[in-house]
């Protein structure tokens, strides 16, 4: 690939573009639903919203077979590392939608049972604002995750640590 | 208080931990090092490790390695106290951790099972993963406020959890409702009680494997959604039903849209029946799965449409009539055999009724205020706040502090869509609770689950648990 100081080539771009394209086309979630964004979120995928126009229906009960994990819902202290674990468990390329006010900063719970913000735990692409989103917000999120990742590069730096 | 038992000092349950075991010998908590498992009651003086921590204590993650019994806890290790029977071939035997994370759960709940072969001969559902701390976070918003909270915790049932708070409140504040307010509580809590039961039919025959079901079931639903949605601007979590009354009038032309709901229901749900009832698959994977008897359920505090389905004639809307839902006529259907097919039949015919129920709002809706003229629960109207000085103070009043409410404790219970939700109020006279307790329809259901899985095939146990209708954020608060 080029490097920053050098800009890709017509070759690389028209790939990552058509990469891009598979990935935002094909995007699968993993069923993350924890609370009351999960109805919403089921809300979104059932008949009258139909995620399937997006190519998203195909909700995984396996985090191996998911590219995205939309987290629906309050995390508490005891889900945390559950959630941490299903995240690590889902192949690269990976993206973590989250979803409604609990989910991106604690919401009204600021308590010791929650965890302010699924963002201290992982890497966060987009947040959803509701208490809960309906499911026009939550397509919304979708389709601004989709071009966030079709203008994006296609691999990522690897960091080690 | 002094009645309370003290945590602090009570037996230590030894098969959780070894670490307790140790504090218990030693006499007790270390006063440097704080035993995480210390309580203080509110009321009693402050210890140290209370007064010593910060705000940001509270969000720190704690160390696992610190206390074995933390992590028993937070869920990271499982306390294996199993008994192994001699009579069970050991080649056959397995436990098998289903959750939290899982599909067919309903949510977070955890189930531990020990199976021999495919026959589950113990279950223990391990909850907690969606603990939010509600009945504390009660503690810190006023009365007024309260029912924002309370609407998240059974989130399919928002309007009875609001419904059950403000009556509490209502209780001790002694306020008379207007019949108004009334009627729209009773309409609003019986199209929700239709909603989370047709969310309940979705979810059940996904759960069977009936994807189609899962379609059907939220088609009617949206409808109701979007009806709730004009009256109170959101789908769910409404906080609509407020201690006083209803937080806004109907909107106009609300008849005919109830009016289209009972027309578009009653169609979507023969459809169900004539889809279901007389599907072999559907027969099959429900007669005779998940059974719990009459005793069982009375034993265990099981309420709703499971009691309902062994053969327990109890409904608090007859049984104790709130918000005056005896004004209107209905019955109470029940079943005899406590299977899942029993379960489904009472909420399709609970369905039916609580239609009958809003028809019959609809027809007689009265007239007048949608919340009480006390002037101590409700600010004043927006033209006096125009006029007069004192009126602009006491509606920031209201708002701002809250309204007092006098000391005193009650006890309210309604029937949800999951059975009896109870709460427990507790007022010290200020404008916020001192304490709020939740009975919770789905924990005693949940608490409940060993007793219908035990013996049965590991197949059914899906079907058994959708059939429970479990709410976790009910369950765990």
């Amino acid at each position: 690939m080029a490097t920053p100081s050098q800009p890709p080539g017509f070759l690389f771009t028209t790939l990552a573009k058509g990469v891009n394209w598979a990935r935002t086309r094909s995007m699968w979630p993993a069923t993350f639903g924890l609370a009351c964004c999960a109805i919403e979120m089921m809300a979104t995928g059932a008949a009258h919203n139909d995620l399937a126009r997006f190519g998203m229906e195909v909700f995984r009960a396996s985090p191996r077979q998911a590219d995205l994990m939309i987290v629906a819902g309050r995390v508490s202290q005891k889900m945390a590392p559950v959630l941490r674990q299903v995240y690590d468990q889902m192949p690269e390329p990976k993206w973590v939608i989250s979803m409604g006010a609990c989910a991106s900063t604690g919401g009204m719970f600021n308590n010791y049972a929650l965890v302010q913000g699924v963002d201290q735990i992982v890497p966060v692409d987009m947040y959803v604002p509701g208490c809960p989103p309906g499911p026009q917000s939550l397509m919304h999120g979708i389709l601004s995750l989709q071009e966030k990742i079709m203008s994006g590069e296609i691999i990522r730096p690897i960091v080690r640590i | 208080m002094s009645e309370t038992p003290d945590h602090t000092t009570g037996p230590v349950q030894t098969s959780i931990t070894e670490l307790s075991e140790d504090a218990l010998v030693s006499g007790g908590v270390d006063e440097e090092q704080p035993d995480l498992h210390d309580v203080w009651i509110s009321g009693t003086e402050e210890p140290a490790w209370i007064t010593d921590a910060t705000d940001e204590g509270a969000q720190e993650i704690l160390s696992d390695l610190s206390d074995s019994a933390l992590a028993v806890q937070r869920g990271t290790v499982i306390s294996d106290d199993y008994v192994i029977d001699d009579t069970a071939d050991e080649e056959e035997r397995q436990i098998i951790n289903l959750g939290p994370q899982h599909p067919s759960t309903h949510g977070v709940l955890r189930l531990q099972l020990e199976l021999e072969g495919e026959t589950i001969r113990r279950v223990k559902p391990i909850i907690g993963y969606l603990h939010t701390g509600m009945e504390k976070t009660a503690e810190s918003l006023t009365f007024l406020q309260g029912a924002t909270n309370v609407t998240r915790m059974d989130y399919l049932a928002p309007f009875h959890n609001e419904l059950c708070y403000s009556l509490a409140v209502e209780q001790l504040l002694g306020v008379e409702i207007p019949p108004r307010a009334q009627a729209i509580r009773v309409l609003m809590s019986e199209l929700n009680r239709i909603s989370s039961h047709l969310l309940w039919l979705a979810t059940q025959g996904m759960d069977i494997g009936a994807i189609s079901m899962m379609l059907y079931g939220w088609r009617e639903r949206e409808a109701v959604l979007s009806f709730f949605e004009q009256v109170t601007g959101l789908r769910m979590n409404h906080d609509y039903i407020r201690p006083g009354g209803v937080a806004a009038d109907l909107p106009d032309g609300w008849e005919e849209e109830v009016a289209d709901l009972l027309v578009a229901i009653p169609e979507g749900v023969d459809e169900y029946e004539e889809i279901l009832n007389e599907n072999p698959i559907f027969i099959d994977r429900t007669q005779g799965v998940g059974v719990i008897t009459r005793e069982e359920c009375l034993a265990f505090g099981v309420s709703g449409p499971i009691a309902r389905a062994s053969g327990v004639d109890w409904d608090l809307r007859k049984a104790f009539p709130y918000s005056g839902i005896d004004r209107y006529t209905f019955e109470v259907p029940t079943g005899t055999h406590g299977d899942v097919w029993d379960r489904y039949l009472v909420r399709m015919e609970e369905i039916r009724q609580s239609l009958g129920i809003v028809s019959q709002v609809l027809e007689s809706m009265p007239p007048g205020d949608y919340r009480t003229e006390d002037r101590k629960v409700t600010p004043p109207p927006r033209q006096r706040i125009n006029e007069s000085m004192e009126a602009l103070i006491h509606h920031f009043k209201v708002f701002t502090e809250g309204f007092k409410v006098p000391e005193g404790e009650v006890w309210q219970s309604v029937e949800s869509p999951r059975g009896e939700l109870g709460m427990y109020l507790v007022s010290k006279g200020e404008a916020k609770p001192w304490r709020l307790h939740v009975r919770a329809p789905s924990f005693a259901a949940v608490q409940a689950l060993p007793m219908m899985l035990t013996d049965s095939l590991v197949a059914d146990m899906i079907a058994t648990l959708a059939s429970t209708d479990p709410v976790l954020g009910d369950v765990d608060r």
